[in-house]
């Protein structure tokens, strides 16, 4: 058959302003077309929609003290999976480890919160948190440990186990049958300087930066990057492999402890199974995009929760069906999970008149 | 024009006399045939049997005027969408501007809630109302913070006891139009069983219900003392699900009625999980928050629904006229907030109609009662008093006695419902939630 023949093959890397360029150039083919497909489906000014994207993340200093906790959080989950994915440990399991993390938080507040001096009781409510933190998440890295069973499925399955937890708990112990457990700002973390989020989000910039030291700077941290990229290199130069997986889950655990400290001790202080809202799966792309680097990791988070928040408000500004944002949330994205494809390999195309076998 | 219409209503009259040919009775359909224009062997669905009732708009709308509304979902959920429709209703009534009109929905019932509460009243917003639940406690918090501006909830409990003059609930007197689709219910079962699909005994209507919540438990009883009042030999079993909106878990429930032998399903939750199920497996389903007739037309009967237009018209007009908005609100079927969609006579028993019109007098005029404690008991005994827990504070120990001159009396005390009796009849096969 004589034609065209298309084969991919891994490009030389390209110096990093080329690189950018090209991020921007999807970005931009990103917006184009979701531009068009708005019109086409709603009849509405592009512009408009992205003016209202805008005003949805940045119109006030409310909106904007949200857009950054809702990243706060979502970049905290992120952190938290990173070392394991770093190690090619598929936890999907966050979800479940912070809302886990949540319940056990809840626990505190409601059944100590009257008992033990305010102090004490924040002490009592970190350990409980990061404490059912890693366990959810050293149960699936133990048993991959010992008997190499398959994370991903195992990671899963325990989402299930913290959400029915949860469901079980508020069907126990909210007695109207309601299934809503009433917040208890009382026993809440401290407010500083009278603004609620602001803790939040010191702590996850701390975290941050810690994260980076610990996955660059230490011998922990080059133990997890040989592991995720051969384990029997890892074994070769003498790193217990086990030792590192049971590591490294604990500090994804314990991190997915502190999310679900803050989002129920610091924003909610409820819990019920829609906590975590999906953002433990959300944050396996914010650290996927950025390539597992905690500081990239704060624009990707960003980039995230301002789709989100942006689709909130066009549907607001324009009554449009929540779908609608949706779609353009996703155009979004795969333009830029797209173009990460064509940074690392390109397309070669040749004229060739040999028959195909 | 004219011509043209009569001709078409000359077809249809003619399609109708050919569609009753193998059927004796054929009253009914004369009086509402008008939807079946277009469709000729199916006679669709009736008008509704209860009348529309007018809004009374007495206040002029000023041009600053804002109002925001919160809602759970969005409008795949039917509960939202209700709202939702609601809304439309209200903005052409009033001629509100789309800037006047602030919705959000897809709202979690957490510290999102109150953030948008607070987005809303930066807008500009001087009513604000919220859709569910567990926004309430988010909303109270930010009725503190905002003194000058109204909130309202749907469904909540608290307006009572927090005795914020900013912060109202409201309901609807629900229970009545259950009863009133539960009637169309029994009259399904006993046309099955005249048509000798089943016997007396076996007639078994499946409910799948949200939570083991007074509002859900007060909605299966009514519709069970509907269906029970033209069908007695009539028992129900009840599924729940633990979620107000899991489209597989509803379906799955309903699916695991029907394979119990439930002769007919209804629901209390708000996807399309329970009434797709019931479409698959052609068993008849009475439906909430609104017709399900467009996806599922050969096992739709009919579908009770709360309109919140004229709840929103009241606290529009009362916000204007400067008067105090009540902390609880209960609308009925005389202030139009209980409402029935049409009949799809292609499924409902004959004389579904006229049973339900009348009732509906019946009702209205205070005549028939649905808690009437002459027609269930608990236990195999009468009830004469019952403590209600209405004050909501926690314990879930009653405290209100609610039992009066021979009835339960819903929603008197608070707007959302208390009746939490579990009634003989009723099978809970799940009380996990």
């Amino acid at each position: 058959m004589k034609g065209l023949n298309f084969h991919i093959a891994k490009r030389e890397p390209m110096v990093w302003y080329k690189n950018m360029l090209v991020r921007a150039a999807a970005i931009l083919a990103s917006l184009i077309t979701s531009a068009v497909v708005i019109m086409l489906l709603t009849q509405k000014n592009p512009l408009e929609i992205y003016a209202s994207m805008l005003s949805g993340a940045f119109g006030s200093s409310l909106r904007i003290w949200s857009l950054v906790q809702n990243t706060a959080i979502l970049l905290c989950i992120s952190l938290a999976i990173t070392p394991a994915f770093k190690m090619k440990f598929w936890n999907i399991g966050a979800e479940g480890q912070v809302l886990i993390s949540g319940l056990a938080t809840t626990c505190v507040m409601m059944f100590l919160g009257d008992s033990l001096p305010y102090p004490v009781l924040v002490i009592a409510m970190i350990a409980a948190s990061v404490l059912a933190g890693i366990v959810w998440a050293v149960v699936p890295a133990f048993f991959k440990a010992i008997w190499n069973t398959n994370e991903t499925l195992f990671t899963l399955m325990m989402n299930y186990v913290a959400i029915q937890l949860v469901a079980f708990f508020l069907k126990y112990f909210v007695k109207s049958g309601s299934g809503v457990l009433e917040p208890m700002p009382q026993y809440g973390l401290p407010v500083l300087f009278g603004q609620s989020y602001l803790l939040n989000i010191i702590i996850v910039a701390v975290l941050t930066v810690l994260s980076y030291v610990y996955l660059k700077k230490t011998k922990h941290g080059y133990e997890i990057s040989v592991v995720g990229e051969s384990e029997n290199t890892a074994k070769y130069i003498g790193i217990n492999v086990r030792k590192v997986v049971i590591r490294t889950l604990v500090v994804s655990g314990a991190l997915c402890g502190i999310a679900g400290l803050l989002l129920v001790g610091g924003t909610n202080h409820t819990v019920s199974t829609t906590t975590v809202d999906g953002r433990g799966f959300t944050a396996i792309m914010v650290s996927w995009l950025a390539k597992f680097n905690p500081f990239y990791m704060v624009l990707t988070a960003l980039l995230i929760v301002f789709l989100e928040k942006g689709a909130g408000q066009v549907a607001t500004d324009f009554r449009l069906p929540g779908a609608i944002s949706d779609i353009v949330t996703g155009i979004i994205l795969f333009f830029i999970i797209g173009c990460e494809f064509f940074l690392q390999y390109e397309i070669l195309v040749s004229k060739n008149g040999k028959e195909n076998d | 024009m004219k011509k043209f219409l009569a001709i078409m209503l000359a077809a249809v009259m003619l399609f109708a006399f050919a569609a009753c040919g193998g059927n004796t009775a054929t009253d009914g359909n004369a009086t509402n045939g008008n939807a079946t224009e277009g469709n000729a062997e199916l006679l669709g669905m009736s008008e509704s049997p209860i009348a529309d009732v007018a809004l009374n708009i007495d206040y002029e709308v000023p041009a600053d005027f804002k109002i925001g509304f919160i809602c759970l979902h969005d409008e795949n959920s039917t509960y939202d969408l209700n709202f939702l429709n609601a809304v439309d209703r209200i903005q052409e009534a009033l001629k509100l501007t789309d800037e006047q009109v602030v919705v959000k929905v897809n709202i979690p019932e957490g510290d999102e809630c109150y953030v948008a509460a607070k987005d809303l009243v930066a807008e500009g917003c001087k009513i604000v109302f919220a859709n569910s639940f567990g926004h309430e406690s988010f909303m109270i918090k930010a009725a503190k913070e905002f003194p000058e501006v109204q909130f309202c909830h749907a469904t909540g409990t608290k307006a009572h006891t927090e005795k914020l003059a900013n912060f109202h609930n409201a309901f609807a007197s629900i229970y009545e139009g259950r009863f009133l689709a539960g009637v169309a219910a029994g009259l399904k079962l006993n046309e099955m069983i005249a048509a000798g699909e089943f016997t007396a005994e076996e007639a078994k209507m499946g409910y799948v219900g949200a939570f083991t919540y007074a509002e859900v438990i007060s909605g299966y009883t009514s519709f069970y003392l509907g269906a029970k009042s033209v069908c007695p030999s009539v028992t129900m079993d009840v599924q729940f699900t633990g979620s107000w909106y899991d489209v597989t878990e509803e379906k799955n429930a309903a699916e695991a009625l029907i394979a119990r032998g439930c002769k007919l399903i209804s629901q209390h939750a708000d996807s399309m999980g329970a009434p797709g199920a019931c479409e698959a497996a052609g068993v008849p389903n009475v439906s909430y928050n609104g017709s399900t007739y467009d996806a599922c037309s050969e096992t739709f009967i009919v579908s009770s629904a709360i309109n919140w237009t004229p709840y929103y018209n009241y606290i529009i007009g009362q916000y204007i006229k400067g008067e105090e908005i009540a902390a609880d609100w209960c609308g009925g079927i005389a202030e139009g907030s209980v409402v029935l969609t049409g009949i799809n006579q292609d499924v409902a028993a004959e004389g579904t109609f006229d049973k339900i019109q009348a009732l509906v007098e019946d009702l209205k005029a205070g005549e028939v009662k649905v808690f009437d404690t002459a027609n269930f008991t608990v236990g195999g005994e009468a009830v004469t008093s019952f403590l209600a827990d209405v004050d909501d504070a926690g314990d879930n120990v009653g405290e209100t006695e609610a039992i009066a001159e021979g009835y339960f009396d819903e929603s008197a005390h608070r707007s959302a419902p208390y009746f939490s009796m579990r009634i003989d009849g009723i099978t809970l096969l799940n009380e996990m939630y």
